[in-house]
């Protein structure tokens, strides 16, 4: 017997938490839930956009679509894990991870990326599919198939009371801070530094860069490992809440191309924009839709109509951006 | 170029002839096992293949005299894949017996095609109800379960454990809704919400966040694979474990506990095994595969290893005559080897009749992974609920 | 190569695959029958990509959707009792016909990495709602009830079957030759290599790529009701974005810009998979790599570099 499934919504138990009248056709709101689920679509956004800097940062630079990318968020989360699991600092581990995911990217660029430059999107996305499963074979061979063991060090776990009645994970906060601030340093870098001066100036015109002497050889390698190790840092900082197993970067890969796509291809900013949005609207969609649709239509639809529109949510909205805005939202200007 | 076409043309189809072998001269017993061996979720195809090896090794490869060949398949989590080398194990290489497969939807395109084509099927794991209600068949054997009777079982437990309200979670696939139906079957509480996620989904901090607001007075869940780990380390990281006690089916067993470690402490599943169930015949697998292989097995390996006894019970009763099928499903039937569940029947479906136990995850020997122990049964020769439906008697 | 010398070896190419059923009951080996008929089937799929990737540069991650579509419009159809494959078939290559115009028009209007993807999303969305639809068994997927029946063909007859298959493919590969020849297939070919002269003597390639966008999705359509039938089981799995890569391989492999290349190419990639399985569990290691270097080195693929000199 199916006893009140989603009409229950209406009834929130537990101590301490504010219910407001909301419009008829939105369930009742408890703020307290509203402002943890914008915490939690703020965390994702900024996983997300970790990701998605990187890969944009690539594609502007140097004009390459790089499917592989997936496989240095999981050559991170790999690296980290089996630093902190060998030397027993979580720190260690990290700095460890970063610089292994660094020079594995520069490896990458330097043997197999080199000559895909002048190709099109097709053969890049085509020669990058190939990497994806040779690293996660590799993965396989080196580390067996079976997820890995990670955990978040003493002083990163437990809880912090934000609020009364919203308690929120310290990990995740501290991923929040280390996404702003990466994206801080980034907007610095390319909007202050000379290095920041030379990766615009190569992304407007390549040719112009490499005629007044700057080695854009050198340029393009140090753009890739770097953009490689934000793919490996968000994927350490991944490991120890998701699972560290072969094939775990391609879960996240589409929604982040479904990021800078939105955002536009090219554009830091628009990649910081796009993340959040996804973020946002994948986290409030999943919480919320199924209980906002329970209002229009019977409980029983909403039961299955749902789950199955929040896993399309952001292809839709990909889809109705590119309709109004074909060239993203924020398109390259860096 | 027009040569080197050619050529690669001819070599191609050549070499695909030429690759064929003829049946051998002298018989065998002949065993096709199709299970996953590449990507993430090959680590379950390893434990199978394992207790394949084990099983074989214990027999002395031999079945009633006969020496013992079994060819692996990987289905690559494909059913038109395991459909592929189904038939390329069923005409190419001619085997007697097709074993194996994990998933429900792989399982739904092999099992007819090994059974219209007059060999027995013996399932290791998936149990799809259309298998064992109408699609029903003479040929076809599983040495697991039907996939409901697993939540089945949980249901009841917490409906007689008196919890009154319960969350549940599952992935938004056919498994995942299974597993919600057959928990609803036996629990008769309140609901207090359903919740689908997508399939592959990593982070739940969306969905744990809602359940903190429901306040639950306890939690239901099944996933799977990584979906499992990604969600025993959430839930444990938000507090949540001591909070609203976890009930699972099929998230926590011994291959993701070394992965999740002590975010697994103090759930419950349940299951039809556990390696500390006490019979001889689990005993002897249980050490003789942590001796060999390091590990402990889980529940996946002791179904293949039962099915390899059971082909083996089969093939031992016609005296090697492989050609005699009746008398090796007749054999089936009796359920008459030593299975590392202990004694169990079968039911006119061709599913066993066996009990459930209830299993807590608890703290292992100083320095070791948590364990998994039987704390008590809860179904006794528990019978599936589609058998009515099939026209076997 | 010559058009006359071609002929020939598109000639002889067609003549061994016709004894393909004769060669494997003669050798008892059925299993090849049915293996070569699969090929086929995901020959034409990759033919009708070919004809929108390979002439017309539109790099479609989305394509095995249309597999998904024509075997869901069969096996449902045969799920309600609906055997007649004329209208099942007919009924597949529409509706993927239908899907291919509504996602065109969105996604044509986009360009380069922004289409892959935008064709990418579009797949997913299919993919995941036929995990939700529980009425066709969900991601279990569906038995296909049973073949369809066509006048004077018995589906279940291994070798009649596979004969049309042959028939299909060599009237897919046909039209296609002739299309790709006609003023559109010009027009869709000359917006691949320069889009702007192409506006600038007047055309616009939106409408052209479109149709070409529908053509190649109906013809696909068609490729996922001969694949239902040949599995007899329907899964979402068909839907897959990687099993639109693999498409895309066939048709890299085989040679972009040819007629026959996916052919070849759809041989190559299969048997390679097969075989290589068969070898070891760490496959894909090898596949990877290779994939890559097939990309790098053999841009123009198996079927003739010198043919899109010529052309």
């Amino acid at each position: 017997m199916r006893l009140e499934i989603a009409g229950g919504l209406e009834r929130f138990e537990g101590p301490g938490r504010g219910t407001i009248r909301a419009p008829f056709f939105l369930p009742p709101l408890n703020l307290i839930l509203v402002l943890e689920q914008t915490l939690n679509g703020l965390q994702l956004g900024v996983m997300l956009f970790l990701m998605a800097a990187g890969l944009t940062l690539v594609f502007g630079i140097m004009n390459l679509v790089n499917l592989a990318h997936g496989s240095f968020y999981m050559v991170g989360a790999y690296l980290a894990t089996y630093f902190y699991a060998t030397t027993g600092s979580y720190l260690l581990g990290v700095l460890l991870g970063l610089a292994g995911t660094l020079a594995v990217g520069v490896a990458v660029e330097l043997v197999a990326l080199r000559t895909l430059y002048e190709r099109d999107h097709l053969d890049q996305v085509l020669a990058t599919f190939g990497l994806i499963l040779f690293f996660n074979e590799l993965a396989a061979m080196l580390w067996g198939r079976a997820a890995l063991y990670t955990n978040i060090p003493e002083y990163l776990s437990g809880h912090v009371d934000l609020l009364p009645g919203l308690r929120y994970p310290l990990y995740r906060l501290v991923i929040i801070a280390v996404g702003l601030a990466v994206a801080g340093l980034l907007w610095f870098v390319v909007a202050r530094t000379r290095l920041g001066m030379l990766i615009r100036a190569g992304a407007s015109n390549r040719a112009m860069v490499a005629a007044l002497g700057i080695n854009i050889r050198f340029l393009y390698t140090l753009v890739f490992g770097f953009g490689a190790a934000l793919a490996g840092l968000a994927g350490l900082m991944a490991g120890p809440i998701y699972a560290v197993q072969p094939g775990m970067g391609e879960l996240i890969l589409i929604e982040v191309f479904v990021v800078i796509v939105i955002g536009g291809i090219g554009s830091i900013r628009g990649a910081l924009a796009g993340a959040l949005i996804v973020g946002m609207v994948d986290t409030l969609g999943r919480a919320f839709l199924k209980p906002t649709l329970a209002t229009v239509i019977s409980p029983t639809a909403a039961d299955a109509a749902g789950p199955a529109l929040a896993s399309m949510l952001i292809y839709l909205l990909m889809a109705a951006v590119l309709a109004l805005r074909p060239q993203g939202l924020f398109p390259a200007r860096l | 170029m027009k040569q080197q076409f050619l050529r690669s043309l001819t070599v191609g189809i050549a070499a695909a002839f030429v690759a064929a072998g003829p049946a051998a001269a002298q018989q065998k017993v002949k065993i096709g096992f199709i299970t996953t061996l590449s990507g993430p979720q090959g680590v379950i195809g390893e434990y199978m293949k394992n207790s394949v090896e084990l099983a074989l090794d214990h027999l002395g490869r031999k079945m009633a005299g006969l020496d013992v060949e079994v060819t692996y398949g990987d289905d690559q989590v494909k059913p038109d894949v395991g459909k592929q080398v189904a038939e390329e194990m069923l005409k190419k290489q001619q085997v007697d017996f097709v074993a194996g497969i994990i998933w429900s939807n792989v399982m739904l395109a092999v099992a007819p095609t090994v059974t219209d084509a007059g060999k027995i099927m013996v399932g290791t794991n998936a149990g799809p109800h259309e298998l064992a209600g109408k699609q029903c068949s003479e040929l076809f054997f599983t040495t697991s379960w039907q996939n409901d009777d697993t939540p089945e079982a949980m249901g009841k437990v917490m409906q007689d454990q008196g919890i009154s309200d319960v969350y549940l979670m599952a992935p938004n696939y056919a498994a995942g809704k299974d597993m919600i139906n057959g928990f609803k079957r036996s629990y008769k509480g309140r609901i207090v919400d359903e919740v689908y996620t997508r399939l592959g989904q990593t982070d739940y901090q969306a969905e744990l966040s809602q359940l903190r607001a429901k306040s639950p007075k306890a939690v239901f869940v099944f996933y799977p694979g990584g979906m499992g780990i990604s969600f025993l380390r959430q839930y444990s990281e938000a507090g949540l474990r001591g909070q609203f006690p976890l009930y699972s089916v099929y998230t926590v067993d011994e291959i993701s506990i070394p992965a999740v470690k002590h975010a697994a402490l103090g759930q419950y599943e349940t299951r039809y095994w556990s390696p500390d169930l006490k019979n001889p015949a689990n005993q002897k697998y249980v050490s003789d595969y942590r001796k060999k292989y390091g590990k402990m097995p889980v529940f996946y390996g002791a179904q293949s290893y039962d099915g390899i006894l059971l082909i083996d019970s089969a093939v031992r009763a016609v005296k090697g005559n492989l050609a005699n099928k009746k008398g090796m499903v007749a054999a089936m039937r009796k359920a008459d080897f030593s299975s590392t569940r202990g004694k169990f029947s079968y039911n006119s479906n061709h599913f066993p009749i066996q009990n459930f136990y209830l299993l807590k995850t608890v703290a292992g020997p100083a320095g070791q992974d948590p364990v998994m122990e039987i704390q008590k049964t809860v179904f006794t020769n528990h019978k599936d609920s589609y058998y009515k439906e099939c026209a076997l008697k | 190569m010559s058009p006359r010398n071609r002929a020939i070896v598109l000639g002889l190419g067609l003549l061994l695959l016709a004894a393909v059923p004769p060669f494997a009951s003669l050798f008892n080996q059925p299993f090849y029958l049915d293996l070569v008929r699969r090929i086929m089937i995901f020959a034409i799929a990759a033919a009708s990509l070919n004809l929108i990737l390979g002439y017309g540069g539109m790099v479609s991650f989305g394509h095995a959707a249309y597999l998904g579509i024509g075997g869901y419009a069969v096996g449902v159809l045969a799920h309600y009792g609906v055997y007649d494959g004329l209208l099942q078939w007919a009924l597949a290559i529409g509706t993927s016909a239908l899907v291919a115009l509504v996602i065109g028009a969105v996604s044509i209007r986009t360009s380069g990495v922004y289409f892959i993807m935008i064709t990418l999303a579009f797949t997913q969305m299919l993919y995941y709602l036929g995990i939700s639809i529980e009425e066709f068994g969900g991601d279990d997927g569906m038995r296909l009830a049973a073949k369809s029946r066509l006048p004077g063909i018995d589906l279940n007859d291994a070798s009649a079957f596979y004969y049309l298959v042959l028939a299909a493919l060599v009237l897919v590969l046909f039209f296609g030759h002739r299309l790709v020849n006609s003023r559109f297939g010009m027009v869709i070919r000359a917006a691949k290599s320069n889009e702007t002269r192409t506006r600038a003597i007047g055309v616009s390639p939106y409408l052209y790529r479109l149709a070409a966008f529908v053509i190649a999705g109906a013809v696909c359509g068609l490729a996922g009701a001969l694949l239902v039938n040949h599995t007899a089981y329907l899964t979402p799995e068909f839907m897959n974005w990687t099993r639109s890569g693999e498409l895309m391989f066939m048709v890299i492999l085989g040679g972009m810009g040819s007629v026959a290349g996916p052919v070849l190419g759809a041989f190559a990639l299969l048997v390679l998979e097969d075989l290589l399985s068969g070898w070891t569990q760490h496959w894909q290691i090898i596949l990877g790599p290779l994939l890559v270097l097939s990309v790098v080195f053999f841009r123009r693929g198996l079927a003739g570099l010198i043919r899109e000199k010529n052309d």
